[in-house]
């Protein structure tokens, strides 16, 4: 059986960096830096990063 | 740099520069670590502040910080109803640009030094007591040590949550916003316009600060649970298409404010938070820079006095707290819970709101005007307007 898994991803174009999404995340699963955005494994997928995105610059991708 | 301080402040915004100063205004030896390549850059606010918020931490004002100056606000109403509202004190637009570099050379100028491209990741602590923070800064990892570690990292603050502190702003109390810097707009330049509708921003207002000769920041800030079903920067460029069709935009600019109470934990030992990242914002109006500099005031203040002291525990630093409630903490506890019945306020009921303020002559308008109509249209305002005002 084929197991799809999925991560939140962030589309560099877009992403500003403003850090509202690190600061609703309920589990400290984001890490920000200067130009670059990483997702721990402690992330549920709950999805507040893409709903309080200002400029919608993340979505949910399936992991390689 | 050395290898230890006195206090490390984690941010050079407003509230981390103003810390900065006031402690070592005390005798301190202070560090302050900014992440980005600049201080002040980028300008994630609204720019607008009172003369007496500037006053708090500031005993004079320099005109550079000054883009123009706010006498009157504009009420637009959903349906375009225009309520002119004496403001009663003097307002500002601010140049942050210059304003936050000016209060980092004054934290420098009492004796702090400033390291910006400074990145912090993580905190050092001595069996519970915070210790230092690491850092990397022109691709080397740094440790520092201090007696305080202050966290004046912002809405996206992680000093707080390191040390153990819950510091998340839950959905509904993130203001998520957007804002255009536009040119040649066809809005007044000395009113404070603040636009109110569920169809432009739900849980939140629209704002056009004025910077002079048709300049000026349009944004606005709309709840974390409105933004599920569109994004802020949806809600603003449609405005612009609907309103002002063809406006220039020369800076945009997006960031989230959290509206909240202020933390139940500001302090542990060896640490203090201030300005955004202890969530000491005005609910309502989203502003943040008064109550940042305040905050600062008070954090450089108690810290300097613990570092002279020889104490830097949390009970040692109890006066920080005690001192923000009195100023302002305890004002935003009540502010919070009237913005949760602001938020229900129907576009019908906003309009009505507008229609009362009408009725008042002109000259003796102000936003308490508008208040109390607000409060005849929904009385579940009243008993948490009575705490604010007696």
């Amino acid at each position: 059986m084929k197991r799809i898994f999925q991560k939140i991803a962030y589309d560099p174009q877009l992403c500003d960096f403003c850090g509202t999404c690190v600061a609703v995340c309920p589990h400290d699963s984001i890490e920000l830096f200067e130009a670059d955005f990483n997702i721990l494994d402690s992330c549920t997928l709950c999805k507040n990063c893409i709903d309080v995105c200002p400029i919608r610059a993340l979505e949910v991708a399936d992991e390689e | 740099m050395k290898n230890s301080y006195d206090i490390v402040v984690v941010g050079a915004g407003p509230a981390g520069s103003t810390t900065a100063r006031f402690a070592a205004q005390n005798g301190a030896s202070v560090l302050v670590l900014e992440k980005d390549r600049d201080v002040g850059i980028p300008v994630r606010c609204a720019e607008g502040i009172s003369d007496a918020g500037l006053r708090s931490a500031l005993d004079e004002i320099d005109e550079r910080w000054i883009d123009s100056r706010i006498s009157d606000v504009m009420f637009h109403s959903p349906a375009g109803k225009q309520v002119e509202l004496n403001f009663k004190q003097t307002g500002y637009i601010l140049n942050r640009k210059i304003f936050d570099y000016d209060l980092a050379h004054m934290a420098v100028k009492a004796g702090a030094e400033v390291l910006t491209k400074a990145y912090v990741s993580g905190l050092l602590f001595d069996g519970d007591k915070v210790s230092g923070v690491t850092f990397t800064h022109m691709g080397k990892e740094h440790k520092v040590n201090a007696k305080i570690v202050v966290g004046a990292d912002g809405v996206e603050s992680r000093v707080g949550r390191w040390a153990g502190i819950k510091t998340r702003t839950k959905m509904r109390d993130m203001e998520t916003c957007a804002q255009y810097t536009v040119s040649d707009i066809d809005l007044s330049d000395h009113h404070l316009h603040l636009f109110f509708s569920t169809k432009i921003a739900p849980e939140g207002y629209l704002w056009f600060f004025p910077k002079g000769n048709g300049r000026g920041n349009l944004g606005l800030g709309i709840s974390g649970d409105a933004a599920r079903e569109k994004a802020p920067v949806a809600y603003l460029d449609e405005f612009i298409a609907e309103r002002f069709p063809g406006v220039s935009v020369l800076n945009s600019v997006v960031g989230g404010v959290p509206c909240d109470k202020t933390l139940d934990t500001l302090i542990l030992d060896g640490l203090m938070l201030v300005g955004d990242a202890g969530h000491q914002v005005n609910p309502i109006s989203g502003g943040g820079i008064a109550t940042a500099l305040i905050s600062g005031r008070i954090a450089g203040e108690v810290a300097g006095s613990a570092i002279n002291s020889g104490n830097t525990s949390a009970k040692a630093m109890l006066d920080y707290p005690k001192r923000w409630h009195k100023a302002e903490g305890k004002t935003h506890e009540i502010l919070y819970k009237l913005k949760n019945n602001i938020f229900k306020l129907t576009d019908e009921e906003f309009e009505a709101i507008a229609d009362a303020g009408l009725k008042v002559p002109v000259e003796k308008r102000t936003m308490i005007t508008l208040f109390k109509a607000a409060l005849v249209k929904k009385p579940s305002l009243i008993l948490d307007a009575i705490k604010v005002f007696t």
